[in-house]
């Protein structure tokens, strides 16, 4: 009897996840379904027919284009530099005992739990002053800023369960210190550091409340979507949303695909 | 060289965190107790009168944002554990797919993510439009502008925060432990109440201290599903700083905000055990 009403119970919660799911997903398939609407009025929230004339004139508001153009461009820099530092600190903070280590950890835990809105703010204040003009230099210190915990988390959680051995092994056999790291330490970890690449680039690429207070007269991809509310969003923001996931879904399948494949 | 590794490989890091983290909150508490006005400058003169009288105009929104924030936390710990539950004891081999799926969101941008719920609720949209059209819903019904919306908007954005932490703690569990339950005699119900609920805690605090501190200082959600009522602190925040250019107010309210959200977090944490703190931490 136990039993038969545990089966119920789990089918129950079966079905209960999918409307979950169903839930999450139900915007993704409201901006791609209007990707596609062949709207007359200003407006496009009500379907007026099926078009594939947006993805045509994705390029057509330049106000638009530069702003997508201008967050590529920002998340690429900031992932670079994030990526160099943050690996350096994973590597620092996951094989060496170090004088601060205990503060260096703080501090990034104090990084990934500062609320955005108050690093945003912080950051206007020291830059208003410094009488620090704000402009894309601005939001990619910015950006560094919050995905750098991110990278060193995901670098360390690597580091640490690297085998010491090898490292010396590849000593024992005449490599340099640098040619140790290119040929040995790098790849073992590189899992880690893409991870946290991928990690910075997404979170980069999708702010809006940190870049809202620093970006000055520079705007990206979701400043001007927030700002285009008022008066309707176009639906070339939704063709442009609708191929980001896609690309984003591609890659990461194909991630998947490979690490399955590896191991 | 060698003993001096661990430092040059954490120094651009350090540089960093201390010039762009650090000294930014000592900016904004000096800011904060700052006086003049947005033409000619602003000077220190620890005006700590500048706390009472941020406070005295916004307590409502702050107090607005702090009870939003909760209701979203409550309304995701409710409706993530089961999901969390369910994949980690009876997602089989699919476990993986179900947990893609749970994140599929994040690859659309979260602005845009809530944009789609101001169009999938618009007054006349597809969704009320047609239902109104049938004569299900009457010509007056309206989701946005209130708190539902504000509160549905933050429930929807954080959930995947909520749900995997408690999933990383529950597929830690030995389902061989809640069968031992069972053996002794223990309900279904007691052997989750006994045995599952309390190994999860740690990925419930987690979930809790992962969506309540966004969640209570997100302005997005506000703006675009709220209306004029349901303002939040963040709101206020950026319209201080970005339009009123009011720096000492709002660099106040955001030390507010700060410290009542890590005032709240300590207590929180030692409500539940220090431990579970540092386990969420290492993390």
């Amino acid at each position: 009897m136990r039993g038969a009403r545990g089966r119920f119970g789990d089918r129950l919660l079966h079905v209960y996840t999918w409307l979950i799911i169903l839930w999450l997903s139900s915007p993704i398939a409201v901006m791609i379904l209007f990707g596609f609407n062949d709207k007359k009025s200003k407006s496009n929230t009500s379907w007026q027919g099926f078009t594939l004339k947006w993805y045509g004139e994705l390029f057509e508001i330049s106000d638009l284009t530069t702003a997508l153009r201008n967050s590529i461009v920002i998340a690429l820099v900031s992932t670079v530099i994030t990526v160099v530092i943050g690996t350096m600190l994973g590597l620092a903070v996951g094989r060496h005992r170090f004088r601060g280590l205990g503060a260096t950890n703080f501090l990034v835990f104090a990084a990934i739990s500062t609320p955005e809105l108050v690093m945003g703010a912080s950051l206007l204040s020291l830059f208003v002053s410094g009488n620090v003009p704000r402009d894309g230099n601005t939001i990619i210190v910015a950006h560094v800023l919050f995905s750098l915990s991110f990278v060193v988390v995901t670098v360390r959680a690597r580091v640490i369960t690297l085998d010491p051995s090898l490292e010396e092994a590849a000593k024992d056999l005449g490599a340099t210190a640098w040619g140790t790291f290119r040929q040995v330490t790098l790849p073992s970890i590189m899992p880690g550091v893409l991870a946290g690449a991928m990690l910075s680039f997404a979170l980069s690429i999708d702010d809006y409340v940190v870049t809202s207070f620093v970006n000055g007269s520079t705007v990206t991809f979701p400043l001007w979507i927030v700002g285009a509310v008022k008066t309707g969003i176009p639906p070339q923001v939704n063709v442009m949303g609708t191929l980001i996931f896609g690309i984003g879904v591609l890659i990461a399948v194909a991630n998947a695909v490979a690490a399955r494949r590896r191991a | 060289m060698k003993r001096l590794t661990p430092y040059l490989l954490a120094l651009p890091s350090w540089l960093w965190l201390a010039i762009f983290l650090v000294v930014p909150m000592v900016a904004m508490a000096s800011v904060s107790l700052q006086t003049g006005n947005a033409i000619d400058g602003y000077a220190m003169t620890f005006s700590f009168s500048n706390y009472a009288d941020a406070l005295g105009r916004y307590s409502d929104q702050l107090l607005r944002s702090l009870l939003y924030g909760g209701l979203a936390t409550v309304a995701m710990l409710v409706i993530g554990y089961p999901v969390a539950y369910w994949i980690a004891f009876k997602g089989g081999s699919r476990k993986s797919v179900y947990l893609f799926l749970l994140l599929l969101p994040f690859f659309v941008s979260f602005v845009l993510r809530t944009i789609s719920w101001n169009f999938l609720l618009a007054d006349n949209g597809i969704l009320f439009g047609t239902l109104k059209g049938w004569g299900v819903l009457p010509e007056g019904f309206h989701v946005l502008a209130t708190t539902v919306a504000v509160v549905g908007g933050l429930t929807y954005n954080f959930l995947p925060f909520m749900i995997l932490p408690i999933y990383v703690a529950l597929e830690r569990v030995d389902p061989r432990v809640v069968e031992a339950a069972q053996d002794l005699y223990a309900t279904r119900a007691g052997a989750f109440r006994r045995v599952v609920l309390p190994l999860s805690l740690p990925g419930v605090f987690a979930g809790v201290l992962m969506t309540f501190v966004p969640a209570t200082a997100d302005p997005v959600n506000a703006q675009i599903l709220g209306g004029t009522a349901n303002t939040m602190i963040g709101n206020i925040i950026q319209t201080e700083y970005l339009t009123n250019l009011d720096y000492p107010t709002a660099s106040a309210l955001s030390f507010t905000l700060m410290a009542i959200l890590l005032v709240g977090i300590f207590i929180y944490a030692r409500a539940l055990g220090t431990e579970n703190v540092l386990e969420a931490a290492a993390r």
